[in-house]
Formats: structure tokens, sequence, C-alpha cells
């Protein structure tokens, strides 16, 4: 097993910049995501690290050794193909077999690895079978068995799960991860669904059109998102950006959100009269039924019961934002919430360029 | 609603039954002939049911002076135009379907311009080019020429099937070990290869039924269609019709053999 490097990895088809300039270092047993919106470059960057794309600059490492200019036959990588790829002329047996006879792996030691592979992906009674007599779902675990059983350095998976149902889906993601805590595996995996990127990855980085926008573990990207994309992208629902303007007050710069005030803490110059974004998340505004010094009211809109929690619209002036309450809280639209935005849980955002500004180490201020 | 949907499944089938006719009839026909008696093409009313059967007439046909060695000769040009056209053929529908490259649009029309060609002003200098080059009256003059107008089709239909066949195939058997031939080798081929098999039976057809060049290009060494032409005005009747069941045969088994294969030629030509 090996971790993956990427310096300056560049990619053009045509006049199209696919990938602009990538630097990535991938840890050495990681379950790393690649997570941005469909276009965003995400499948070319795992071909180009599995060699199936050649880059236009730029350098790949796996482990210590340089894999640029390589086939994808001598990375020693494995791949798992968004439409699986399972070879139609070839019983599931032959199909997860195929790789390791194209090592001129002995005939026995095939038998033994193919029915450990069947057997951590529950294929074993579907070895006889052609792929046109399974379902998605076994198609999909036939293509996973197939590049598990090459034992490869890493083993990159493009969307594996995004052709199956919402159930087999969720069930699909927990073997994922079961499997790479039982094989320990560097594993890069790209999807467009934020929830199977939080859920299985140990980090995730974020793409979009071709550049990566921030990489952190799931939390840091969820809690402390580097861009107002990452922010709007990560989460159910969004993170709320709401938009006000830097003013001089007594004690310093203060934010001015449609009639109100809200001291900053930033650690980042800020100038009077720039205009920024106040993000928070829907679950971290603590709301009030009652006025109280430093709320701001809010008119609810929409009342939406998910069970787990009412999802309620409302809006501060002409801003809309999303917020959660305990489930049978009274509430009902056209009613009045009080709302305060605890200065922790605050992201501020430059809202011209939609770069987060650092906040003050707590205790600084 | 119901009425309508009724008069219309009528016309339909009407439509449809009509057609055969046309197609079969004659077919029908030609067949009756060939294996009634001798007689029977000039009894008038002409029998329209086998009820006298007899092998007498393709007997004659067969065992006329030249038939054999025809027959011969066009086995030989058909076998001849399928391996050379799929040798030829094949990598260009690989080609097409698999890489991009600059003027591949032009490439795919181009290839279907040179049917625009009409033989008949090709013909003498082919001809000329022939008797310089020695192969005049051979078979692999014809060979050539009808690999030549069979290319075309073989490219298409064979670009269509490897249009069939996913990249992804190829790609997940090279990241599991294989170059790009092995690769190609172990899973395009394959897959490839029941529809270039109806490539192949198509080309076979095509020689075995082309006339004009074949009548050009040899004087001896005829193939069954140039020497059945050119025989047939000096013919009795009966003879005629031996020789066009024995014509239209093997072209009607191996057509529907392949007909499935030909609605994938018409889908990409028609884009
Ligand atoms: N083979 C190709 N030829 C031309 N453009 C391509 C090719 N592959 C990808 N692209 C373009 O590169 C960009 C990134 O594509 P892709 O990596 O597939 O995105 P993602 O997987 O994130 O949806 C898109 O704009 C896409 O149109
Ligand atoms: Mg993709």
């Amino acid at each position: 097993m090996a971790g993956v490097r990427l310096e300056g990895v560049r990619k053009t088809f045509g006049k199209v910049v696919a990938l602009r300039e990538i630097s990535l270092t991938v840890e050495d047993g990681e379950f790393f995501v690649l997570l941005g919106p469909s276009g965003c470059g995400k499948t070319t960057l795992l071909r180009c690290i599995a060699g199936l794309e050649r880059v236009d600059r730029g350098r790949i490492f796996i482990g210590n050794r340089e894999v640029t200019g390589l086939p994808p036959r001598r990375r020693n990588i494995a791949m798992v193909f968004q439409s699986y790829a399972v070879f139609p002329h070839m019983k599931v047996y032959d199909n997860i077999a195929f790789g390791l006879r194209m090592r001129r792996v002995p005939e026995a030691e095939v038998r033994r690895r193919v029915e450990r592979a069947a057997g951590m992906l529950q294929l074993e009674g579907l070895l006889d079978r052609y792929p046109a007599q399974l379902s998605g779902g076994q198609r999909q675990r036939v293509a996973v068995a197939r590049a598990l059983v090459m034992q490869p350095e890493v083993l990159l998976m493009d969307e594996p799960l995004s052709n199956l149902d919402a159930l087999l889906r969720l069930h699909a993601r927990a073997e994922l991860k079961r499997l790479h805590q039982e094989t320990g595996m560097t594993i890069i995996y790209v999807t467009h669904d934020q929830v199977e990127a939080m859920s299985l990855g140990d980090r995730i980085a974020v793409m979009r059109e071709g550049e990566i926008v921030q990489v952190d573990a799931p939390m840091r990207i969820y809690e402390a998102p580097a861009t107002v994309f990452v922010g709007g992208f990560i989460g159910n629902p969004p993170m709320n950006f709401l938009q006000g303007v830097v003013e001089d007050g007594e004690g310093g710069p203060v934010f001015h959100l449609e009639g109100h005030r809200i001291p900053l803490s930033l650690a980042g110059e800020v100038s009077s009269g720039q205009q920024l974004l106040l993000g928070i998340r829907a679950e971290h505004i603590r709301v009030n039924d009652e006025s109280h010094p430093g709320a701001l009211p809010a008119e609810v809109l929409v009342v939406e019961p998910l069970g787990a929690q009412l999802l309620i619209t409302a809006r501060i002036g002409t801003q809309t934002l999303k917020l959660s309450l305990p489930p049978g809280h009274p509430v009902a639209p056209g009613q009045l919430l009080w709302l305060s935005f605890p200065a922790e849980a605050i992201r501020w955002m430059d809202a011209r360029s939609g770069r987060a500004i650092p906040a003050s180490a707590p205790g600084s201020s | 609603m119901k009425g309508r949907s009724w008069v219309g499944d009528v016309l339909w089938y009407a439509g449809a039954i009509a057609l055969a006719l046309w197609v079969l009839a004659p077919i029908y026909l030609i067949g009756l002939l060939a294996f009634s008696p001798r007689m029977a093409v000039y009894r008038w009313p002409r029998p329209l049911l086998p009820l006298e059967l007899s092998v007498e007439t393709m007997r004659f046909f067969v065992t006329a002076t030249g038939t054999l060695a025809a027959t011969w000769n066009s086995i030989v040009v058909a076998l001849f135009t399928m391996i050379l056209s799929l040798i030829l053929g094949a990598p260009a529908g690989y080609a097409l379907a698999r890489f991009f490259f600059p003027g591949r649009e032009a490439v795919r029309m181009g290839i279907l311009m040179t049917r625009m060609f009409p033989m008949a002003i090709l013909s003498i200098p082919l001809a000329v080019t022939f008797i310089r080059m020695g192969l005049y009256d051979t078979p692999w003059a014809v060979a050539l020429v009808h690999t030549a107008m069979a290319l075309p089709f073989v490219i298409l239909i064979t670009a269509s099937v490897f249009t069939a066949i996913p990249r992804d195939l190829e790609e997940a058997a090279m990241t599991l070990g294989c170059s790009p031939l092995s690769a190609f080798l172990r899973i395009s081929l394959p897959l490839a290869l029941p529809g270039l098999a109806a490539a192949a039976l198509f080309t076979f057809v095509i020689s075995w039924n082309e006339v004009f060049a074949a009548a050009i290009l040899t004087l001896r060494q005829r193939t069954l269609p140039a020497l059945v032409i050119t025989v047939l005005n000096e013919s009795p009747l009966y003879f005629r019709f031996a020789g066009g069941f024995f014509m239209v045969a093997p072209a009607l088994v191996i057509l529907l053999i392949i007909r499935r294969y030909l609605f994938h030629l018409w889908g990409v030509s028609g884009r």
C-alpha cells in the first residue's frame, strides 16, 4: 500500500480545461474523497491517477515511485468504474480472476483469492453466473471484488454507488466503509454526493471547475468551509449566508445586517463599507419565541416537518434563511422568532471573493 | 377509437402482406420452376403448387459446362473479398469508433461517397490496369474490385459494432494488467465477434451477387453471375430458372442469418 502525491497536474481537452493545477497528497491507508458538482473534473483526476489520461503538465507519484508516464498496468492501481465495466462475456468468477491471470498467478492461488474476495462481497453463490444475470447491486460488488483481488497499492472508485437505488446505496455505503476498515487500503473515491463524502471520507477534497477548493476532514469542511461555494455545497440544508456591510462602531467594526448590528470577531482585516457574508449552519442558530437583547426578529415563511426535526424557512428583512427546531415545537407561518448567532458558530466570508475570513482565535479578543 | 385501430390493423397487415408477396412471389416461382420437370415451364396454365417435383432441371444446370468451375471461382472470389475487406475494414471501423481525430466525420462521409462512382465508368480503366498488372481474367482482380465495393459497408458495420462496445471495458482491462492490444484481443474482439461475422457474411453476399465488374474483368475465369448472365440469352428457359435459383439461395440464407445486424448499419449511416 502507498500514498499518492500529485504535483501541479494540469489536463485539458482541446479548449476545455478539465484540471487547472492540482496538487494533492493522499496518505497511505486513507479513505480520500474527491467531491464536487458534475463536470468539475473528478473523473478526469481519477483517470489521470489511473493512467487512462495523459496529463499535460505536472507529476504523479504512487508511494515514492513516479508514475506520470507509466501505462495503467504498471501503476499497481485498481479501479471501479461508474458503469462497473464488468466483462459481459465472462462469468463472475472469470471477471474477478481476470487481473490475477494477467499477472500469471498460479491457478490454485487465483482460486483462493477469488473465493476470499467473493466472500468479502457476498458473491459466493453467483460465481457461475454471467453479468447479464445479475442485479445492479451485484454487478457493482463484482466490480469491487475484481479490483480488490489485485491487492493494489491504491484503489480508485468513480461514483460506484450512483447507479444503485437509494436503499441499496445506504447499505453499500456501509459495506464500503467496513471493507476499508478491514483492508486498510488507500482508497480515492469520487462522488458528487456530499452525504456519501461526509460518511465515508477520512478527508475530503472539494473540487470546482478543475480546481481543489478545500481539503479537510469532513467535520472541518462542514463547520469551517473555506468558501461560500463549499458552505453551500456541503450539508443539507446548505449553510445560510446573510449579506451585510461593515460599519465602524464604538468598540471597533460591527456587521450591519438588515438594520441590526452584530459584533465582528475577526482575525483578518476588514474595512468600513466592506460587504461581508455571515455564514451559519441551520442547527447552530439559537431560536427564542420571545424577544431578548441582541436577538434578531425573523418571520416564519415555511414549516417542514422532517421527522427528526422541523426545518423552518424564515425571513430577516429581505433575506431568507433555514433553521431547525425540535419536532413538536409550536410554530406557524407568519409567526416571529428571535434568532441569535453564537460567535463561535459564525463563518465570515468576504462577499466579493467568496472566501472565508479567519475568525479570531477563541479567548484572544 | 376501437374501430379505427381495427381498420388500422387491417391496413397494416394488408400492406405488409402485399410487400411480402412482392418480394417472395418471384423467389417462390423461381424455386418452383427450378424443381419442376423441364417441360413444366412451357405448360399453360402454369402450375402454382409444387405438385410435380423433379431435380432434373437443377441437375442439368449444375452439370452444364462451366457451372462448377464458375461456382468455385465465385466462392474463391467471395472468400477472398471477405477476408480482405475485414482485414482492411475492421481496423478502420475500430478507429472510427474509438479515436477522435481531426476530420473524422469527413472520413466517414468520404467512405460513403466512394459508393457514388458508377462501376460503368470505372470498369474500362480498371480492366486496362488489371491487364497491365497481369491480373486480368483472374479471381483476384474480381476480388479486389469487390473488396473496394464492400469496404464502405464493412467499415460502417464494424464501426457500429465497436461503438456498441463500451470503451470502459477495455480501460478496465488495462487497469487489470492488459496492454491496449491485449485489452482489444481479450475484451473487444470476443464481444465484437457476432457483429464481425455478420459483416463478413454480408460481404460474401455482396461479392456473390455482383455481376457487372465480374463480367467485365473476366473472360474464361467467370464467376457464377458472370457466367449466368453471358449464357442466359442462349439458354432454354428452364436453364435460366435453375440458374436463378442456384444464385439466390445462398444469398437468401445468409441474409436471413444477418438481418438483425443490418439495422445497426442503418442506425449509423442514418445519423
Ligand atoms: N474525453 C473528453 N473529451 C472532452 N472533454 C472531456 C473529456 N472528458 C471530460 N471532459 C470535460 O472535462 C470536464 C470534467 O469532466 P469530468 O472529469 O468527467 O467531470 P466529473 O467527473 O466531475 O463530472 C467536463 O467539462 C467534461 O466535459
Ligand atoms: Mg464523473
